[in-house]
C-alpha cells in the first residue's frame, strides 16, 4: 500500500503547552466494587510524541484512551487536553475537541450504512468542509489508500485490512492534532499490521501526536518509542526508550 | 443551507438503506394514523346521529279552536326574536285538519266521525325548534312569562307539550353530553396508546443505530448533524404513512357510502370527499409530528452520552 497519502497532512509546528498536550491527574475509574479499570493514573503526553500503551487485555488501555475522548468519565481525578478539563466541556466544545482528534479502533468503527466515500465525507462534513472540497479530496485519499475501486462499497463488503485503511483515512482527513489508535492491528494480518504501523509512524514524523494502545509486542519492538506499561489499571512502567514489561 | 441540505439528503438515504426497519416504522405509524382517521370519521357519524336526534325534538304549542290568527302570528313573531329559537313553523287549523285526514285516510270510522262533527275540531299549532336541546326550558319559561302573556297568549294556548316531554328531553340532553364526553375520552385514550406504540417502534429503530450514533459523535459530528437525519426519517415515515392511510380509506368509505348510509345516517364517501383536504391536513401533520417528535426524543439518550 502506498502510504504517501499521509503527505496530505501538513507538518506541524510543535508547540508544547505547559502541562503537556494531555495530562492525567490521578485518574481512577471504578465500574463497581470488583472492577477497577484505572487506578491513580498520572501521566503527561507532549505534543508530537508517539506513545504506545501496552498491557494485557483488561489492563486499562482502552479505558485510558476513552478518557481522553471524554467517552467515559473518571471516578476520580481529572483529564486535561491542552490545559482544559475535557469532562467539564460543554457539549458544543466537546464536539470541537473531538474534531481535533482522529481515532482508529480495533473494530474499525466505520458507519455501516455509508459507503467508503460517505464515511470519509461524513468526517469532512462534520467540520464544515464544502461539497467541492469533499468531492475533490475524498476520491484522492481513497486512491492513496488503495480503495479507489471501493468508493461505493459498504464496510461489510470490504476485508479487515481495507476497513482499517478506510478508518485511518477517515482519522487523518481533517488534519487532527492527535491520533488515538486503540488496537488498530488487532484484526489484521502481519502485512496489514506492518503497513498500519508505518502509516502511524509517518503521521507522527509530520508532527501529529500519536497514542497507540496495543498488546502486540512485535509492534512495540518495531517502534522504539515511549512505552507506558499498564497492569490491572495501574501504570507500572513509563519508558521513553521503548522498554516495557508484559 | 448546505448543512440542512446534507441532513435532509442523509435522511432520505438512510430511510432507503434501512430497508425493512424503515418500512416497519412506516407500518406502525400507518396504524396510528388509521386509528386517528377512523376516529375522525366516527366522530362525524356520532355528531350526525346526534344532530338527527336533536332535529326530532321540538316543542309544540297547541292553540284553542278558533284562536285568532293575528294573535298566533304575533306570538310566533316574538318567539322568533328569542336567541334560543332556531326555527318556528306555523300550521293553521285548516292545514292541521287536512294533515289529519291524510294521516287517517284508511281509518274510516275516524273519518266518518270527523264528517259527522261537520266543523274543524282542530286548532292550529306552532312547532318550535331550539338551537340546543338544553334551551327548550328557556322557551317554555318565556311562554309562561309576562312578555308572552301580554300578547294575550294565555287565552289562545290550549297546551304546550314540553312539560309532557320534559323528562325525555332532559334525558336526551344528558345522553348527548355524555356521548360527546365519552367520545372525547375514548379518542384520547386510543390516540395516546397509538402514540406510545409508535414511539417505542421508532425508539427501536434508533436503538439499532446506537453504535453508529456513537461513532458519529466520536468523529466530531454535532448533535444537529447526528440527530437531523433521524428526524428527517421520522418525517418521511409520517408522509408515507399518511399516503397509505388515505389510500386505504378511499375504498373503505366508498363501500360504506354504498352499503351503510342508512345505518350510519350519512354518506361516508361524500363526507370523506368533501372534507378530504381537512382530513389530509390533520393526518399529515399528525404523522409528521409523531414521526419527527418520536425520533427527536428517542435519539436524545444516545446523544447525551
Amino acid at each position: 500500500m502506498d502510504i504517501s497519502f499521509v503527505c496530505l497532512l501538513k507538518p506541524r509546528r510543535i508547540c508544547d503547552r505547559i502541562g503537556g498536550m494531555i495530562y492525567f491527574n490521578n485518574v481512577s475509574k471504578v465500574y463497581n466494587k470488583d472492577s477497577v479499570a484505572l487506578e491513580n493514573v498520572t501521566l503527561t503526553i507532549t505534543a508530537g510524541e508517539f506513545v504506545s500503551i501496552v498491557g494485557h487485555s483488561g489492563a486499562g488501555k482502552t479505558t485510558l484512551v476513552k478518557m481522553i475522548l471524554a467517552d467515559d468519565r473518571p471516578s476520580e481525578g481529572t483529564v486535561f487536553f491542552e490545559s482544559v478539563n475535557v469532562h467539564r466541556l460543554r457539549s458544543k466544545d466537546l464536539t470541537k475537541l473531538r474534531r481535533r482528534i482522529g481515532t482508529v479502533f480495533q473494530d474499525f468503527k466505520l458507519l455501516p450504512t455509508k459507503t467508503a466515500y460517505e464515511n470519509i465525507a461524513f468526517a469532512m462534513e462534520a467540520v464544515g468542509k464544502t461539497s467541492r472540497e469533499i468531492a475533490s479530496d475524498v476520491p484522492h485519499v481513497l486512491d492513496l489508500v488503495d480503495l479507489g475501486n471501493r468508493m461505493h462499497h459498504f464496510p461489510h463488503q470490504m476485508s479487515g485490512g481495507e476497513q482499517q485503511r478506510l478508518a485511518i483515512a477517515r482519522a487523518i482527513i481533517n488534519q487532527p492534532e492527535l491520533i488515538i489508535a486503540d488496537e488498530p492491528t488487532g484484526n489484521l494480518d502481519p502485512i496489514n499490521t506492518y503497513e498500519v504501523i508505518q502509516i502511524l509512524k509517518k503521521i507522527n514524523d509530520l508532527g501529529t501526536t500519536v497514542i497507540l494502545a496495543t498488546h502486540n509486542r512485535g509492534v512495540i519492538d518495531s517502534l522504539g518509542k515511549r512505552v507506558i506499561t499498564m497492569e490491572k489499571g495501574k501504570i507500572i512502567r513509563d519508558d521513553k526508550s521503548g522498554k516495557y514489561v508484559i | 443551507m448546505t448543512g440542512l441540505r446534507r441532513i435532509v439528503k442523509s435522511g432520505f438515504v438512510n430511510f432507503k438503506r434501512n430497508g425493512i426497519v424503515s418500512w416497519a416504522a412506516v407500518l406502525v405509524v400507518t396504524i396510528t394514523l388509521f386509528v386517528i382517521t377512523a376516529i375522525i370519521l366516527l366522530q362525524a357519524v356520532l355528531y350526525s346521529s346526534l344532530d338527527q336526534i336533536k332535529q326530532k325534538v321540538d316543542v309544540t304549542i297547541y292553540f284553542n279552536v278558533g284562536a285568532s290568527e293575528d294573535k298566533i302570528l304575533a306570538l310566533k313573531s316574538s318567539l322568533e326574536k328569542l336567541p334560543e329559537v332556531a326555527q318556528i313553523s306555523y300550521v293553521s287549523s285548516e292545514k292541521a285538519l287536512q294533515t289529519f285526514r291524510e294521516r287517517h285516510a284508511k281509518d274510516y270510522p275516524t273519518i266518518q266521525a270527523l264528517d259527522e262533527i261537520g266543523e274543524n275540531p282542530l286548532g292550529g299549532y306552532l312547532n318550535v325548534k331550539a338551537k340546543e336541546v338544553s334551551q327548550y326550558e328557556t322557551i317554555a319559561n318565556f311562554l309562561k312569562s309576562d312578555n308572552a302573556l301580554a300578547l294575550g297568549s294565555a287565552s289562545i294556548i290550549d297546551k304546550i307539550n314540553y312539560h309532557q316531554n320534559k323528562l325525555v328531553i332532559d334525558r336526551l340532553n344528558t345522553l348527548i353530553a355524555g356521548a360527546q364526553r365519552l367520545g372525547f375520552i375514548v379518542t384520547l385514550i386510543l390516540i395516546i396508546i397509538s402514540i406510545i406504540i409508535t414511539f417505542n417502534t421508532i425508539r427501536l429503530t434508533i436503538f439499532i443505530s446506537k453504535e453508529e450514533i456513537g461513532v458519529m459523535r466520536l468523529v466530531g459530528a454535532s448533535k444537529t448533524q447526528v440527530r437531523g437525519p433521524f428526524v428527517v426519517e421520522g418525517a418521511i415515515y409520517g408522509i408515507i404513512a399518511t399516503a397509505i392511510t388515505l389510500a386505504l380509506f378511499w375504498p373503505i368509505t366508498v363501500w360504506l357510502g354504498n352499503n351503510m348510509t342508512n345505518f350510519l345516517g350519512m354518506n361516508m364517501y361524500d363526507y370523506y370527499l368533501s372534507n378530504f383536504f381537512q382530513i389530509l391536513a390533520i393526518v399529515l401533520s399528525s404523522g409528521m409530528i409523531l414521526g419527527m417528535f418520536s425520533s427527536f426524543l428517542a435519539i436524545r439518550r444516545y446523544l447525551n452520552k
